[in-house]
């Protein structure tokens, strides 16, 4: 189902992933959490800004266990763990934020 | 308690005009994914996947040798280059990008992951697989 904001239409996958990276925007990820009825704050940012740097050096997207570690190490203790992770974002981690990032679901992802 | 299995990933491929190295890439960082020990050699034509500064944009690939940098945080500590097949190919260990992980039983300090070995030294990191897997 195409995803529409402000006017113009952005192509995406059957689960809801943008089909090109280079289309995102904030404002895409914005819409993006809306259709899951989410919205989001500012922890939601740090996880999706993350991911997205994460994505820029080493052209994928982390597992969920390397992107808890690597949360971790970069936002403390408190925000490195599963129990945080889960409640910033309840369909895992990994998969919902890589969506709102507008990168592809990682690889090995379950 | 499942059984922690060794597995070791021989890539002998150029890193593009096959899928073997994409593939073999892939593979490796669902099985890192799952607690298993990960190895991986580098023989062959294979040493060319971990050459620096690829550009693979004019052929219309993804630059996916970036991607080696990450094995590091997928705790894959033990990447293993055949100096004969460097050699073979007028290359030295500093054509290839460094590999590195962060060691947390030493204060994360960083660490190379990148060890070149003879022909014997390889037959006997093969001789330890419990898994064996030839890209």
């Amino acid at each position: 189902m195409p995803l529409e904001v402000n006017g113009t239409t952005y192509e995406t996958d059957e689960e809801g992933y943008l089909a090109n990276l280079s289309d995102w925007s904030p404002e895409i990820a914005g819409a993006l959490a809306l259709a899951d009825d989410s919205e989001l704050a500012d922890g939601h940012w740090e996880v999706i800004n993350f991911l997205r740097e994460y994505y820029e050096e080493y052209q994928i997207a982390p597992a969920v266990r390397v992107l808890t570690k690597a949360i971790g190490k970069r936002l403390g203790k408190d925000k490195g763990n599963s129990k945080y992770l889960y409640e910033l974002f309840p369909y895992g981690p990994a998969k919902q934020a890589c969506k709102y990032a507008g990168l592809p679901k990682p690889t090995g992802c379950v | 308690m499942a059984e922690i299995k060794s597995f070791v990933y021989i890539n002998r491929k150029a890193p593009h005009g096959t899928i073997y190295a994409l593939e073999s890439l892939e593979v490796v960082l669902i099985g890192a994914a799952f607690d298993q020990q990960v190895k991986l050699i580098f023989m062959d034509d294979g040493v060319y996947q971990l050459t620096k500064n690829q550009d693979p944009e004019g052929i219309g690939m993804k630059n996916f040798s970036k991607t080696y940098a990450a094995l590091g945080d997928y705790d894959i500590t033990e990447i293993y280059i055949d100096q004969e097949s460097l050699e073979q190919r007028g290359l030295s260990i500093d054509d290839l990008q460094e590999l590195v992980y962060e060691d947390e039983d030493d204060d994360w300090k960083e660490k190379s992951s990148m060890r070149l070995v003879s022909r014997e030294q390889l037959a006997s990191v093969i001789d330890s697989a419990d898994v064996l897997l030839n890209f």
